[in-house]
């Protein structure tokens, strides 16, 4: 039984697609995929900037949105509706374009930006069996893609011809690559270890259990510290605090963005949240096991439900980031970036070599958890004493 | 270790989260105006004009002194005294206000005015509701809108209205003392007026 | 199709051109306008940008001027008194008392005991929600987006209705009056403040963990913003900023004004002079804030709270100058009024201490980047009704 509601959604493609005839099939297949992404991630979006605000005013001792529910009804849904006037109002403004601005890019950043976003989500597996397009090279795919949104930014900041816009474009751009190293190199430990650049199969190497616990790789030392810098540069990737300046630089700057309105800023702001669905959906899948359970005795819930409640915990983390902590300077971003981040993926990649070719499992567990610990101590400090920071006491006068 | 203290901060993030759901303290919202806060005992809005009885032209307690007029700081108080008199509590005749006016949009709630009323006539009053739609004269209040009855004064201040009563009781039962003395002395000397001396025995001739 | 190397007909860009004719084209000039995204109020920074660092940086202020000078001197000294509620409307008692301690000192008027306690304590709760705030806006200027900002506010909340309970308002309370105050605070108060006070250092230790080492308000406020003690001490800056340069400088210690000799309390003194010793000297004198408010609300004595010689009305000090001062919680308030004699001031001014801190900001400010000016203003303290007056 459970196997059927697991597989629910690829027996109804299937039975959809056998409407079609033969030749078709392929291509409707296709066509039914790329529905269900488009229905289903821009629902989500929405839900999720209500989740967000009800979250950080809940976090701030303030109730967040709590009113709208149902347009034109009195039916209240504890502030639900909300993203139903939010997306309207953003319809529906004016569109503005500068008299100087380069029309064409300046027409096409968004687009640009929003595009190679949804491609990303073609190689995801949602669940059992519910990857759209199952690449031999997903993840080589994934991040191809996901370095075309710099272009994007670029362009927006280029074509709006305003100096704070090129200006923030710049440090945008700069932030960006700066943080894809970090990203990519803690994909590659993953890779090492699986053998294969393919997403099923980095599943696969998940799904065993041992114990009742599964082999997720966020379990071992080198895959926790790996995941944990997948996960702030995907902060950063993402523009959210404590990385936000691009966005929120409403110091002078007011971004990359500032000369967009209505339906343009909209389509920027869709593809900032879905990116960050994307690369939250890619750290799930290398570090998290996908849609796997973690304990053996719970595998007969279906295996979306278990990709979904994830992406919900992990956009949840990120909210809680948002609301807690203050924004970095720009070079104390790329400080970080360079001097800590990208040693420590390093490193990360001999100790899972070392954990790769050491077979015996307690040894490989006490050397690989040293190792691990000892670069991120030293590494930090040396990040925070080169610059003399650190807390102070202070003395009284009498 | 790098990242410690950031972790501590996100745990009183993540207690704030919980606990709004939980405690009334850690989700301070009142949902105006749906829900409202109960005022404070000594709250002060804007100036209003007390009356005793039933009556707001007769039971007044404003003589239209114009000692508030005077003190008020940014000058919204404007009084024009009556011609005639009424009496007031005490039985005096004085003096009434005939047009009273305070510009609510000017007033800025110091209570000078209460402060240095010598009559008990003009106090703070709680009401804080006032928008209007009429931008040239709406807050523009006159005597009538002004004049509030003493019970309606003992219900918002109490406290301030049993100080004002006792005070009010103390001068009429002082007036009333001074008017019981004057009226004795007077009915003395009446009384020795009309009868101008005691009898006096004619002195016995020897 | 307008690419950049084509513009449209009507527009020409016309490039800036220095004293001897050449191109400006270095250097950027910003005017972070007056409609300002972090919460100080309606001030202007013209800001010449060199890439990232600050070259120049000129404030320019008034746009919340109300003649309130120019008003005190038309009015009698007790309509006076709400006015001055509304200098620094953070912290009306301080201002309140500030005023009444110079007509006291002109007129020679006595303070009974019992209000002298009350001034105190009034003046340390005050002092207790500036710096509240003031950290929450400090931090909402780099960034978190309001998380401390909102704990600050719900803290101060309760010190707002402490005030309201005693003097009918929240913020504008006119509650000191020359020679003494206005009502009297009953024993009901007193329980509700002793309350507040003992909640009060369990919240500064739930803010603490929050803030004081928080590795990104380390790497963003120390060391920038430095204001070296030779330059605070020559350019009169008074309060937190000074005591943070390393300057043993506190008014109530100086001065010993009211009754502060009675209580004990120590001063903390900076060393470095930059944003987080300006943040750390706060968080310590909200601690020895409320040291002085526990001793205060245990010791206030019974008795009248006003000078029976003082008068509501007809008040005329007798000709003379007088300068009085207190420690608010943004440094020295000063109030320096001439009387001939008449019910109003001859002359009345106001020393205020943030437009007076406020000129030392271009020097804290140069070398660094526009994100660190926006940081370095926040640690000013500044609020606008003082500044412009």
């Amino acid at each position: 039984m459970f196997n059927t509601l697991d597989q629910i959604f690829v027996n109804a493609l299937h039975w959809l697609v056998s409407f079609v005839p033969e030749p078709w099939r392929p291509l409707a297949s296709s066509m039914l995929c790329i529905s269900f992404i488009l229905m289903v991630f821009p629902a989500f979006f929405s839900i999720i900037t209500i989740f967000e605000r009800k979250g950080i005013g809940r976090i701030q001792n303030r109730y967040g949105p709590n009113r709208v529910g149902i347009p034109f009804t009195k039916i209240r849904l504890c502030g639900f509706g909300q993203f139903v006037p939010d997306g309207l109002k953003m319809l529906t403004k004016e569109d503005i374009v500068p008299r100087a601005a380069d029309k064409l890019i300046h027409f096409l950043a968004p687009v640009v930006m929003l595009i190679p976003v949804l491609l990303a989500y073609a190689v995801l597996p949602f669940g059992r069996n519910m990857t759209m397009t199952d690449y031999d090279a997903g993840l080589l795919f994934f991040f191809a893609i996901g370095g075309a949104v710099e272009i994007a930014v670029f362009m927006a900041g280029w074509s709006s011809r305003n100096k704070y816009s090129l200006l923030g474009a710049m440090r945008a751009i700069a932030q960006m690559i700066s943080y894809e190293i970090p990203l990519i190199l803690s994909a590659v430990t993953v890779v090492m270890v699986v053998g294969s650049l393919k997403l099923e199969d980095i599943i696969a190497a998940q799904n065993q259990y041992t114990y009742g616990i599964a082999h997720w790789h966020v379990f071992t030392p080198w895959g926790l510290l790996g995941f944990v810098l997948y996960f702030i540069a995907s902060l950063a990737e993402s523009n959210r605090t404590p990385f936000d300046l691009p966005e929120a630089e409403s110091e002078i700057i007011a971004g990359y963005f500032t000369e967009y309105s209505g339906f343009k800023f909209a389509l920027f702001f869709l593809g900032e949240y879905l990116g960050m669905f994307a690369i939250s959906g890619l750290g799930i899948t290398l570090f998290l096991g996908g849609w796997t359970s973690p304990v053996s005795f719970l595998t007969w819930i279906p295996s979306y439900i278990w990709f979904f409640s994830k992406l919900i915990t992990l956009i949840f983390v990120f909210i809680w980031i948002r609301a807690t902590l203050p924004r970095l300077r720009m070079d104390q971003l790329m400080n970080f970036a360079w001097k800590f981040m990208l040693p420590l993926a390093l490193i990360n990649i001999l100790i899972a070599g070392i954990w790769h070719f050491m077979n015996v499992e307690w040894q490989r567990w006490i050397v690989c958890s040293t190792l691990v610990l000892a670069a991120y101590v030293w590494l930090g400090r040396g990040l925070m004493h080169q610059q003399k920071l650190g807390k102070r006491t202070y003395r009284y006068a009498e | 270790m790098l990242g410690e203290q950031i972790i501590k901060g996100m745990a009183v993030t993540a207690r704030n989260f919980f606990e709004s759901y939980v405690s009334k303290d850690r989700l301070t919202t009142v949902q105006y105006p749906e829900e409202r806060l109960p005022q404070k005992g000594n709250t002060r809005q804007f100036p209003f004009l007390v009356y005793d009885g039933d009556d707001a032209e007769k039971g007044l307690r404003c003589v239209a002194c114009q000692i508030c007029e005077k003190e008020c700081p940014p000058k919204c108080i404007y009084i024009v005294k009556s011609k005639d008199k009424k009496p007031d509590y005490k039985g005096q005749m004085q003096v009434y206000p005939v047009r009273f006016d305070i510009d609510l949009s000017v007033c800025m709630s110091c209570s000078i005015c209460v402060e240095v009323c010598p009559f008990e006539s003009i106090k703070m009053n709680t009401e804080f509701e006032l928008s209007t739609a009429d931008r040239f004269g709406g807050l523009l209040f006159g005597k009538d809108k002004l004049a509030k009855s003493n019970s309606y004064y003992q219900k918002v201040h109490p406290k301030d209205a049993a100080e004002s009563d006792a005070v009010i009781a103390a001068e009429k039962a002082k007036a009333e003392a001074k008017a019981k003395a004057a009226a004795e002395a007077k009915a003395k000397a009446a009384a020795a007026a009309v009868s101008p001396a005691p009898p006096v025995t004619p002195a016995q001739p020897l | 199709m307008n690419t950049l190397a084509t513009p449209p007909k009507n527009f020409e860009v016309k490039p800036k051109l220095d004293a001897k004719g050449e191109e400006l084209g270095e250097l950027l000039e910003v005017s972070m306008g007056p409609h300002h995204p972090s919460t100080h109020g309606v001030f202007r920074m013209d800001v010449v940008l060199d890439g990232e660092k600050v070259v120049k940086l000129k404030p320019v202020f008034g746009y919340l001027h109300r003649n309130h000078e120019k008003i005190g001197e038309n009015i009698s000294y007790l309509a006076n008194m709400p006015y001055t509620d509304r200098l620094d409307y953070f912290c009306s008692m301080t201002n309140n008392w500030a005023y009444a301690l110079t007509i006291e000192k002109l007129a020679g008027l006595a303070v009974p005991e019992r209000a002298e306690y009350i001034r105190v304590i009034m003046a340390e709760l005050t002092r207790l929600q500036n710096h509240t705030c003031l950290i929450g806006f400090f931090v909402q200027d780099m960034g978190a987006l309001g998380t401390p900002m909102m704990y600050a506010f719900r803290e101060r909340e309760k010190i707002l209705d402490l005030f309201e309970e005693v003097s009918g308002a929240r913020m504008m309370c006119n509650y000191m009056r020359f020679g003494g105050v206005r009502v009297d605070v009953n024993d009901e108060w007193i329980a509700k403040t002793k309350k507040v006070v003992a909640d009060y250092s369990k919240f500064l230790d739930e803010f603490g963990t929050f803030l004081t080492e928080n590795e990104i308000v380390l790497a963003r406020t120390q060391f920038v913003g430095v204001l070296p003690k030779d330059l605070a001490i020559n350019a009169s800056i008074t309060g937190p900023m000074l005591r943070a340069a390393g300057v043993n400088y506190d008014l109530r210690k100086v001065d010993k004004y009211g009754i502060y000799s009675r209580f004990d309390f120590q001063v903390p003194v900076g060393e470095h002079g930059d944003i987080y010793d300006r943040y750390m000297i706060r968080v310590l004198e909200m601690r020895e804030s409320i040291k002085i408010l526990e001793q205060a609300l245990r010791d206030i004595p019974a008795g009248p709270v006003m000078d029976p010689k003082a008068k509501l009305r007809g008040f005329r000090p007798k000709a003379g100058e007088v300068y009085g001062r207190v420690e608010g919680p943004k440094g020295e308030l000063g109030f320096y009024v001439i009387s001939d004699g008449s019910p109003n001031a001859y002359r009345y001014r106001v020393r205020p201490p943030s437009f007076i801190n406020l000129t030392i900001l271009e020097d804290m400010c140069l070398g660094h980047n526009i994100s660190d000016a926006v940081v370095i203003l926040g640690s000013v303290d500044i609020v606008l009704g003082e500044v412009d007056r």
